[in-house]
């Protein structure tokens, strides 16, 4: 056990902490109520500290570090300003699950409740987008508030923990003794599934005529992509993977049909609607997935979903068989069973219904004089070789970057699904370029979203952090001008992008290099320019887009997965 | 349906506010809540008397299973079970009316606690439809004035809620 018995202050305390769990970077912007930790982070060289230009992306990088690599990231910030401008990073990671301890100064205790300079209720504020927080109040309970946090946020159904610390508990003093391991009565998340319902599960995907696998972030979040191939090639029915579980299961395989949802493939969404079982894993229904429920209930299936989440089964949709458990326990176990059975599913029939929507080829799209945006991700893809970590914003290309860079491995395609926060992409590349020092990080968006978090360039010209920016650029917030045509008789109200910045310059004033492309037939060069000869360069390529290009297929709001509307049909 | 559930909290600050946040952010109802410490003192009891189908019932048992703080959650109202609540009500007690009040407290076994010239408090105690009901009884123009605690429910016989 690792005891000191100097005293050290609360904010030694919390570095070393950090250390204590391993944490290699930190990223955050100091102020007032953080002094003494940020004089504590000064002293030492374990823990390594990035300096974002704005604390909404210190949680993304953070958030992005965290998703790229099965870490828990780690963001500090001080108190009112610096806590509220968090809020949106930690709402993001609540919203896809992701593990994050967010530090937070705070007023002196002594100060809380009188309106103090730079105070805000910051346990009350993200109280709704945590997965958990804590005000300390005492020197004494930060070490064990500490391992907590990382224990929460990382167990279970992953989350950001808040740790709120005000400035006089930082200066204080006691023994230091970091716990080994936490025990609380209040917190046992499940682990093995019901075993019964396992079974019961199997019997289910053995008399299935017409199959379905469904899984979410889930089995990103839980690692367990290499048990879901296994599982998917023993029973040879077609998957789905939502847009938070891309590369859960190899994008390039013939079992996956592609994205479900709103913006999925047809096949996937008619062989989520038509099936006669369907296993879902590690998702949750979500109305960007299923649609309309009421639609998606009205075709019986038998449904059976695994998650570590009681409250994601049973919220949306009746699920037959609920098994509550850690996705890769639960899946091990479902491969051993089935490795008992004998019986073999002929489901040849339903792969010659999927092939038939397959067959309609909905992803396919007309080249132009101008660029086409899918036609960007596919050369990025080709020229990657389908193994970039790909981050995205929100929007359009966001759907284009999901729809036509095939994710064969899980933990390469960064996105905020839920929460869908525009501005992400950038520092979400940060996270990841340095948690993957040994891989492509590019980073897709729009000139919409690139701007929501624009400041960061700096930050990544001063860690060196080689990301290639692709700025699908339509003069138009895309997504938005997609719904107005569709929904709102073509009145683009405030979607049209004025005043742009010239991107390059932009780029080359941050010193990066810059580079614009206007031509179809100019698009592999400038990617080979970023990624080969300017391998280890910021490249900021803005790509002049076909602007009124709309993602399709589409299922509108409030409709059933079967009402989709095809690019064709228009 | 009516539900009443039970809640095991940790004793923490800001506790309370996590379970009431809850159910304003995902459109639960509280119809009331009342909350106090139990004989350890490191535990909170809760109850909740809620209203809603029997999904939205789950689902709020499961979230308030997902807060952190939350140790134990029944839902009492699932099997037998004893509901209470406390009313204080004053009411005017003057001439003719002094009398009248005095039997319909005595009617429904509540207690005057206090006495003035021209008021009573009385105290009552019962499910929250007998607090309505004694409301009902009394004309409306003699109520100066209600309090009350919510309901209080424990499980019958043998179903103990406890860590």
């Amino acid at each position: 056990m690792m005891t000191t018995m100097t005293m050290m202050t609360g904010a030694e305390i919390v570095i070393r902490c950090l250390q204590e769990e391993k944490v290699e970077y930190v990223f955050g912007y100091p102020g007032g109520a953080v002094l003494h930790l940020y004089d504590e982070l000064f002293k030492q060289d374990k823990v390594k500290h990035v300096l974002v230009r704005h604390e909404q992306a210190a949680v993304h990088a953070a958030d992005g570090l965290a998703r790229s690599s099965h870490k828990v990231g780690v963001a500090l910030v001080t108190s009112g300003p610096g806590a509220t401008n968090a809020v949106t990073g930690i709402a993001t990671a609540y919203m896809d699950s992701i593990p994050l301890v967010i530090i937070t100064g705070q007023v002196p205790s002594y100060y809380i409740g009188q309106d103090a300079f730079q105070e805000c209720d910051t346990v009350g504020i993200t109280r709704p987008c945590v997965k958990h927080n804590f005000l300390v109040k005492d020197v004494r309970d930060i070490a064990m508030t500490m391992k907590k946090a990382f224990y929460i946020a990382s167990s279970g159904r992953p989350g950001p923990v808040v740790v709120d610390i005000p400035k006089d508990i930082t200066a204080a003093k006691c023994k230091f003794d970091y716990p080994q391991s936490v025990q609380m009565r209040s917190y046992n998340p499940v682990v093995k599934g019901h075993l019964g319902q396992i079974k019961k599960a199997v019997q289910l995907l053995l008399g299935a005529k017409r199959p379905m696998i469904y899984t979410g972030g889930g089995v990103i979040l839980s690692n367990a992509a290499e048990q879901l191939a296994t599982l998917t090639r023993r029973l040879g029915f077609p998957i789905t993977n939502t847009l938070m579980g891309l590369g859960a299961y190899p994008a390039t395989d013939a079992q996956f049909l592609g994205m479900p949802g709103m913006h999925g493939t047809l096949e996937a969404n008619m062989a989520m609607q038509n099936c006669d079982v369907l296993l879902a894993i590690g998702a949750r229904f979500d109305d960007r997935v299923i649609g309309n429920p009421e639609n998606f209930a009205s075709l019986p299936r038998k449904i059976i979903h695994v998650d570590i989440d009681p409250s994601s089964i049973s919220k949306r949709v009746r699920v037959d068989v609920p098994i509550v458990g850690n996705v890769p326990d639960v899946l091990d176990e479902m491969i051993k069973l089935l490795e008992a059975e004998h019986a073999k599913t002929d489901i040849a029939d339903w792969w010659k219904e999927i092939d038939g929507w397959r067959s309609k080829q909905c992803m396919k799209y007309t080249m132009k004089d101008v660029i086409m945006p899918q036609f960007v991700i596919e050369k990025l893809w080709e020229l990657t070789e389908g193994n970039a970590i790909v981050t995205s914003d929100v929007g359009q290309h966001q759907m284009w970057a999901a729809q036509y860079y095939k994710f064969d491995q899980p933990r390469r395609w960064l996105n905020s699904g839920g929460l869908g926060t525009m501005g992400v992409g950038l520092p979400y590349a940060m996270g990841a370029a340095l948690a993957n020092p040994d891989k492509q990080i590019a980073c897709v968006t729009g000139e919409g979203s690139i701007q929501m978090c624009i400041q960061e360039l700096s930050t990544a010209k001063q860690f060196r952090l080689p990301i290639k920016i692709i700025n699908l650029n339509n003069r138009y917030l895309g997504m938005v001008r997609q719904w107005q045509e569709m929904f709102h008789g073509s009145r683009y109200a405030e979607s049209y992008m004025d005043s742009l910045p010239d991107f390059v310059k932009l780029a080359e004033a941050y010193g990066h290099v810059g580079i614009r492309v206007e031509r179809p037939e100019d698009v592999e060069g400038a990617l080979k320019r970023a990624f080969v000869d300017h391998k280890d360069d910021l490249v900021f390529l803005d790509i002049l887009t076909d602007r009124e290009a709309n993602v399709f297929p589409m299922v509108a709001a409030g409709k059933g997965l079967s009402e989709m509307i095809l690019a064709e049909d228009l | 349906m009516r539900h009443i559930i039970s809640i095991l909290l940790e004793n923490e600050a800001g506790a309370l506010s996590r379970v009431a946040g809850l159910f304003s952010a995902r459109g639960y109802n509280i119809e009331t809540l009342t909350v106090a410490p139990t004989e350890d003192s490191s535990l909170s009891r809760l109850t909740i008397v809620t209203s809603g189908s029997d999904e939205v019932i789950e689902q709020i048992t499961k979230q308030l299973n997902k807060l952190i703080d939350v140790v134990k959650v029944v839902d009492l109202s699932e099997a037998a079970h004893i509901e209470r609540e406390l009313m204080l009500i004053k009411v005017r007690a003057s001439g003719k009316d002094r009398e009248e009040v005095k039997r319909m407290a005595d009617i429904f076994r509540g207690r005057i606690i206090d006495v003035t010239e021209s008021n009573y408090v009385i105290e009552l105690t019962g499910s929250g439809s007998k607090l309505d009901a004694f409301i009902q009884a009394i004309d409306a123009d003699l109520i100066l004035e209600t309090v009350r605690t919510g309901v209080s429910g424990i499980g019958r016989g043998d179903r103990i809620l406890k860590v």
